[in-house]
C-alpha cells in the first residue's frame, strides 16, 4: 500500500541538494559538525537526537537514531529514558499552558 | 561534505542505497586487490566446543560440538611454529579453555613466540576442564583477550545466556587479582566487544573510555578494548535471516566500506589453522569453508611462511572487516 512515508525515501535524502546544492552542503556540513565528538560524546548526542526525533515525530529520524544509539553503546533502558524526557517536556509544555487557561478563565469569570 | 560521519550522513552520501556487490568486484571497483603480505601471526582454532551458545557466533560453537583439535594436530602445530617463527600465536575456538590438552599446548608454544594470546569467553575459565588455566597463563605471561559484549546486563545476557554478565564480572576481578590488566604487571587483559544485534560497532576509543569508567565501579581494570563488527556467518547469519535484518545489514556494511582498511586487514598477515589442521586465511573463512590457497593444505606440510602476494579467499562476509575502522 502506498504511504506518504516510505523507508526508502531516506536513501534519497541527498536529492534535496539537487536544486539548492550550496544550501544543502552548508546544512549537511553543519549537521556533521554538530554530531561530532565535542564537550558531549557522540553517544550522548545520539540520545538527545533520539529524544528530539520523538518530539518532532519523525519516523526517519527515529529509525536512524535508534540504530545510532545502539551502535554507540546505549542500551534500551537509556533510550527509553531519553524518550520519557521528550515526553515529559512535551506533556509539560501543554500542562504549563494551563496556567494561561486559568488566568483567562479567572478574568472571564464572576 | 564534511569528513565527520553522523548517522544521517550515511543516508545522504549516496544517491540511493546501492545493491551489495560481490566483495572482489567491489575491491576491483576501488582499484584494490586482497593479497597476502608477510605473515606474522599464527592463529589456531582448537575447535568448536564451547560452554556457551552465543547468538552472534560465526562458527556456531557450543557444548554439543565434537570438532576439537587432537593431540596429534597440536603436535603438528607446535612443529610448524618451531620450523617457522611467528611474532604472535593466537589461540581461539570455540572456548579454547576447554580443549583437552590446552595447558600443555600453551606451554609448548610459549617459548616459540614473542606473544602468545589466548581468547576467552571468561566464564569457561571457571569450568572444571579449565582448572588451573588462569594461574598457568599468568606464569607463562599469556595475553588474554576476553569477549565481553556489553556493560549492560540484559544486552550481555541476551547475547550469551542468562547470568553471563555477573559471572564475567567476578572472573574479571579474579584476573585482576592475578595481575592481569594491572599497570606494570606485564600481563595483558584486552576486551573484545561485538554489537548485540543487527548494527555495527561505534567508535572504539569512545567505547573503551566508557567501558573503563563503568568497570571502575567494580574495581576492574583492563588494557585495551577492541570493537568489532559481527561477521554475517554461522549462527549470526541465521539470526539475521530469520529476523529479516540480513539485507539491511549487508547494505549497511556495503555503504560503510572503507577502502583504506584493506591494506591493514588481519588476513594479510595471519594464517589460521583449523581444528583439523587445515589452513585458512582467517577464522571467518574457516566458518565460510574457504581454505587458504587453491586446495586444502595441512599444517604438517608447511615448510615456511605462506607465500607473499598470493590472493586471499573472499566472500560477502569480508565486508564485516572493511566497514568503518575495519578489522585489523
Amino acid at each position: 500500500m502506498e504511504t506518504y512515508c516510505d523507508p526508502k525515501d531516506l536513501g534519497a535524502f541527498s536529492e534535496i541538494g539537487k536544486d539548492a546544492p550550496e544550501l544543502a552542503n552548508k546544512f549537511f556540513d553543519y549537521y556533521a559538525a554538530v554530531f561530532a565528538e565535542g564537550a558531549l560524546t557522540e553517544r550522548e548526542k545520539a540520545l538527545i537526537a533520539l529524544a528530539v526525533a520523538h518530539t518532532v515525530q519523525c519516523p526517519y529520524c527515529i529509525d536512524v537514531y535508534t540504530r545510532a544509539c545502539m551502535e554507540k553503546g546505549s542500551n534500551l533502558t537509556e533510550m527509553t529514558e531519553a524518550v520519557h524526557v521528550a515526553t515529559a517536556i512535551r506533556g509539560g509544555a501543554s500542562l504549563v499552558h494551563g496556567v494561561q487557561m486559568r488566568k483567562i478563565a479567572e478574568r472571564l469569570s464572576l | 561534505m564534511s569528513s565527520a560521519s553522523p548517522a544521517i550522513r550515511r543516508h545522504v552520501s549516496s544517491e540511493t542505497v546501492e545493491p551489495v556487490q560481490p566483495f572482489d568486484g567491489n575491491l576491483a571497483r576501488h582499484g584494490l586487490s586482497l593479497v597476502r603480505g608477510k605473515t606474522r601471526t599464527l592463529q589456531v582454532n582448537v575447535g568448536y566446543l564451547c560452554d556457551l551458545i552465543c547468538r552472534h557466533c560465526h562458527i556456531e560453537a557450543g557444548p554439543g560440538r565434537r570438532e576439537v583439535m587432537t593431540r596429534e594436530t597440536m603436535d603438528d602445530v607446535v612443529a610448524y611454529a618451531s620450523r617457522v617463527r611467528f611474532k604472535t600465536i593466537d589461540i581461539t575456538g570455540g572456548a579454547p579453555e576447554l580443549a583437552p590438552g590446552i595447558q600443555a599446548f600453551l606451554a609448548r608454544l610459549s617459548p616459540l613466540t614473542r606473544k602468545l594470546i589466548l581468547r576467552t569467553n571468561l566464564v569457561a575459565l571457571r569450568e572444571e576442564a579449565a582448572s588451573g588455566l588462569m594461574q598457568s597463563c599468568r606464569e607463562m605471561g599469556v595475553a588474554l583477550v576476553a569477549s565481553f559484549p556489553s556493560i549492560n546486563t540484559s544486552q550481555a545476557d541476551a547475547l550469551r545466556g542468562k547470568g553471563f554478565w555477573g559471572k564475567s564480572i567476578e572472573i574479571l576481578q579474579d584476573l585482576n587479582r592475578l595481575g592481569y590488566g594491572c599497570p606494570g604487571s606485564g600481563l595483558t587483559l584486552d576486551l573484545v566487544v561485538n554489537p548485540a544485534g543487527a548494527f555495527l560497532p561505534g567508535h572504539q576509543e569512545q567505547a573503551e573510555k566508557r567501558f573503563k569508567q563503568h568497570l571502575e565501579r567494580y574495581d576492574i581494570v583492563f588494557n585495551n578494548l577492541y570493537n568489532f563488527a559481527n561477521a554475517p556467518l554461522g549462527r549470526y547469519r541465521t539470526w539475521l535471516e530469520q529476523s529479516g535484518n540480513l539485507d539491511h545489514y549487508f547494505k549497511t556494511l556495503f555503504e560503510r566500506f572503507n577502502p583504506s582498511t584493506v591494506e591493514g586487514l588481519m588476513c594479510r598477515s595471519l594464517i589460521s589453522v583449523s581444528w583439523d589442521g587445515a589452513l585458512y586465511d582467517c577464522d571467518f573463512n574457516i566458518a565460510a569453508g574457504l581454505p587458504h590457497g587453491a586446495a586444502k593444505v595441512h599444517v604438517s606440510s608447511m615448510t615456511g611462511y605462506p607465500e607473499e602476494g598470493v590472493g586471499i579467499a573472499t566472500g560477502d562476509h569480508c565486508y564485516a572487516c572493511t566497514a568503518g575502522a575495519g578489522f585489523t
